[in-house]
């Protein structure tokens, strides 16, 4: 019970910070369904004003909806129902979007963690899901992949080479720094597989003169970590 | 491939038809029930000919595909493709647009292998209540194995359009790459690319005359990718970028438009500031639709103002007219001018703008046709529009405040003054909380011309406000009345009785979108026993079973999809479906989902279709397919 307590609470964090400091007070249509003895639905039923409002004061969720809802009409958590009514989600957002401050760096989409990766030389960015490789060998494979089909300035031609870019991001002359939780740039490799996926936000490919620098910061936070 | 049924390949060739005449070719044709295949018997006849001109059955197809070409309604092709072999072969090599209701009803290679000169091609993906995020959004719809095999056999394509797809950055590379003639491209509710995908296609595809993305997802890439356009004059008509939520490069934007003459529609999206709108319009007076961008957030300078108003006066013009993301409405007087010659306004961007701000507006807009507005204007503002826009053929209202307990601006009142207004009405979309049976009723008597009617009382099972009766009879005038109606939605509270009216008037009622309403299954069999043109039916959180999930074994090969999610249907009544209709996809979502729920002997989501190749191979995990 108190893991999808949890799992609600993030959930909602994440929505809150998606939709919250718009117009309309809208919240996202999350069925608070928290009552596992009623599954088969008050859906198809008619009053859907429930107060369940003292069934939420021992619920932590009541304390992210008042910091998010001014009214008080509010604080009553009504049983909403997903998709209705039936706008499309980027209305939604339309309305809200010009109060968000800021993107949000990591995209959770259902279980996938998606990162932005830039390479240096590159011209723009890819975005990878971390959760689809099982090992650092496979994200590196993936990487050499999709970079290498830049075929964008001249200077690129060592895109083209898929085999060539695989020895580049093996060599010494590139390497591969990520940005973790707390905003630091560290080096790829140096914890185990899970952890990374855990705390990377952000991926850099960067030449690796410019990497000297990380490489005894990273190497004390390591050692803090173990 | 949708509508009527395909037929299918003949062995033997047809006859010539100067020895049999009309009679041959009649024997010959090769009509087919459904897909259940088997040519009628045809008639061998010898392939006579004469040994000095060229074969009469040539002749006769080249006669044919001169014909043929003049033909452009794809229904009037897939009829005339069912008259006989040669019609069939010369229908299909004349076929050069190509669309595709549901990209799981046919595989790519079955299209290109019937259709070889192709430029121009449309497919849809999703259902449309993915819309509303009742899937999860790795559902599939997949462009790709569309563009890789048409990246093959369509190498003069030119146009394409899809939506609810989810294309990647690398199949924009592809359509860069292996189409030298590509001219436009429309992607209608998609995702799964970025502005890295929409750098390449600016750079590479270099006769592009359309770049329209609307109400799409597009991934920040940080790319300047206006500034991946060609340095030279562009052949652009079209550039459609509203929905795409990060910055632009302005100097990048203003240099575009500077060197694309031709530009004639031009949406920008809210990042584009009113002040940097001004230097785009004096640039271009040439538009005909603008999608002003913020139409706010002025660079406020000592210097006065520029003169917003005498840059929308030059583009004369300018009919459509769309925008107003993050409206400053002192400056809304600016486009005084331009109402007059409007016949397209959307303010359903523009939050902020009340009541007398939109009568101001829309008083003048006496050409206008089609209008979508947010509840806001309130029912007001709805009358005003009501009084000046005489020749209005679509109307859409949404909530600004898109909740079941919202306090809805619009009402009963509103749409009663449209429809005393707007004799023309063709198409209404509106959201309300508060309706009334004789609102409705007069509607379906003022405007007979209606083809949709979609009303959305948000409130769920909210009967008529004032009489507290059911709403049954609202909707069955609708269905009664307007001959015409080919598109319906309904809600509020409904009884049986609705249905029963919709499967006794809605004959030509093709798409029925429902949701919490019904009392029994009699509702569903209602309406697929009655309404024999139904392509797509869409269903929500009512209480049909598998019993009327039966009633429909006999049209469902006649539909495109039949969605029903969060209703009564067991898992062995969608089995029972799926073996009695071997060619029927039937797609199965099961509880899985903690937030919908449903009983567990009741499936979460069914989605079935029609396929020529069977259950796709790109299901994700949480789908079954029976």
């Amino acid at each position: 019970m108190v893991g999808e307590e949890e799992n609600t609470i993030n959930k909602l964090d994440f929505e809150e910070t998606e939709l919250r400091l718009g117009l309309s007070c809208g919240r996202k249509k999350v069925h608070h369904d928290n009552d596992t003895t009623n599954v088969n639905g008050k859906r198809g039923f008619v009053d859907l004003k429930l107060n369940i409002s003292s069934h939420d004061i021992n619920n932590k969720n009541t304390q992210l909806e008042f910091k998010n809802n001014s009214s008080l009409k509010t604080q009553v958590a009504k049983t909403q129902v997903v998709g209705w009514p039936p706008v499309r989600s980027s209305w939604k957002n339309i309305l809200t979007s010009q109060k968000i401050i800021g993107h949000q760096e990591n995209d959770k989409i259902g279980n996938g963690v998606l990162v932005k990766v830039s390479m240096d030389g590159a011209p723009y960015l890819r975005k990878v899901d971390l959760n689809m490789y099982k090992s650092y060998q496979e994200l590196f494979d993936a990487l050499a992949k999709m970079f290498s089909s830049f075929t964008i300035v001249q200077g690129m031609k060592d895109f083209m080479n898929e085999r060539k870019l695989m020895d580049l991001l093996n060599s010494s002359d590139y390497v591969s720094t990520y940005q973790d939780k707390d905003g630091d740039w560290m080096l790829v490799g140096d914890v185990p597989w899970g952890m990374f996926v855990d705390s990377c936000k952000r991926l850099r490919i960067m030449k690796g003169i410019e990497a000297i620098g990380l490489a005894p910061k990273a190497m004390e936070k390591c050692k803090n970590r173990s | 491939m949708s509508g009527s049924e395909m037929s299918e390949d003949e062995e033997r060739p047809c006859p010539s038809d100067l020895t049999g005449g009309a009679t041959a070719k009649a024997r010959n044709c090769c009509f087919n029930a459904a897909v259940s295949g088997g040519a009628s018997g045809g008639v061998s006849g010898g392939v006579g000919g004469f040994h000095f001109s060229p074969h009469p059955d040539q002749v006769l197809e080249n006669v044919l595909e001169n014909v043929l070409c003049f033909l452009t309604d794809r229904r009037d092709r897939n009829a005339a493709s069912l008259v006989s072999k040669s019609w069939h072969r010369a229908e299909a090599l004349t076929r050069s647009e190509v669309f595709i209701g549901n990209c799981y009803a046919v595989s790519p290679g079955r299209v290109t292998a019937r259709f070889e000169r192709v430029t121009s091609v449309a497919i849809k993906g999703k259902p449309r209540f993915a819309d509303f995020s009742l899937l999860p959004p790795d559902w599939g719809a997949h462009f790709t194995p569309w563009a890789s095999v048409m990246g093959d056999s369509y190498r003069g394509l030119e146009k394409l359009y899809l939506k609810r797809m989810s294309i990647s950055d690398d199949d924009l590379a592809l359509l860069a790459r292996c189409f030298p003639s590509f001219k436009e491209l429309v992607l209608v509710c998609c995702e799964g690319f970025g502005t890295s995908g929409l750098a390449i296609l600016a750079r590479d595809c270099r006769k592009i005359r359309a770049l329209d993305l609307i109400e799409s997802d597009v991934s920040d890439d940080e790319v300047d990718w206006i500034s991946y356009f060609p340095e030279n004059e562009t052949c652009l008509e079209s550039l459609a970028f509203d929905c795409v939520e990060c910055p632009i490069d302005f100097e990048a934007l203003e240099k575009l438009v500077i060197r694309s003459p031709s530009l004639k529609r031009l949406r920008l999206n809210r990042f584009v500031s009113i002040t940097q709108l001004y230097r785009l319009m004096i640039r271009a007076p040439q538009l005909t639709s603008l999608g002003t961008g913020s139409f706010g957030n002025p660079t406020l300078t000592d210097e006065q103002d520029p003169d917003y108003a005498s840059a929308f006066a030059a583009c004369k013009s300018i009919v459509c007219l769309s925008g107003f993301r993050e409206i400053a409405p002192e400056y809304l007087p600016a486009i005084y001018s331009v109402c007059c010659n409007l016949t397209s306004l959307n303010f359903s961007y523009g939050a902020n703008i009340n009541t007398e701000q939109f009568k101001s507006v829309i008083s003048r807009c006496h050409k206008l046709q089609v209008l979508w507005v947010f509840d806001s204007v309130c029912d007001e503002g709805l009358e005003a529009a009501a009084e000046t826009c005489k020749d209005l053929r679509e109307i859409r209202v949404f909530p600004i405040e898109a909740r079941e307990d919202a306090e809805a601006p619009v009402s009963d009142v509103g749409l009663l003054a449209i429809s005393e207004g707007c004799r023309k009405l063709k198409s209404i979309l509106y959201f309300c909380q508060r309706m009334t049976n004789a609102a409705v009723i007069a509607m379906s008597k003022n405007c007979p011309d209606l083809v949709v009617f979609r009303l959305c009382i948000m409130g769920r099972h909210l009967p008529d406000h004032v009489t507290g009766e059911p709403m049954d009879e609202g909707f069955g005038a609708i269905v009664k009345n307007c001959k015409k109606l080919t598109r319906l939605a309904v809600s509020g509270l409904l009884t049986d009785k609705a249905f029963s009216y919709i499967g006794q008037y809605g004959k030509l009622v093709r798409t029925l979108s429902v949701a919490f309403a019904g009392d029994s299954d009699l509702a569903l069999k209602y309406v697929l026993e009655g309404c024999p043109k139904l392509q797509k039916l869409e269903i929500r959180d009512c209480p049909f079973g598998d019993l009327s999930l039966r009633s429909g074994l006999h049209h469902y090969y006649n539909m495109r999809f039949l969605w029903l999610s969060s209703c009564r249907v067991t898992l062995q009544g969608c089995q029972e479906i799926a073996c009695q209709l071997p060619r029927l996809v039937v797609e199965v979502i099961s509880g899985e989902d903690e937030e919908r729920s449903v009983s567990p002997e009741h499936v979460n989501t069914l989605y079935m279709y029609r396929s020529l190749d069977g259950p796709r191979a790109d299901a994700p995990s949480f789908v079954q397919i029976l």
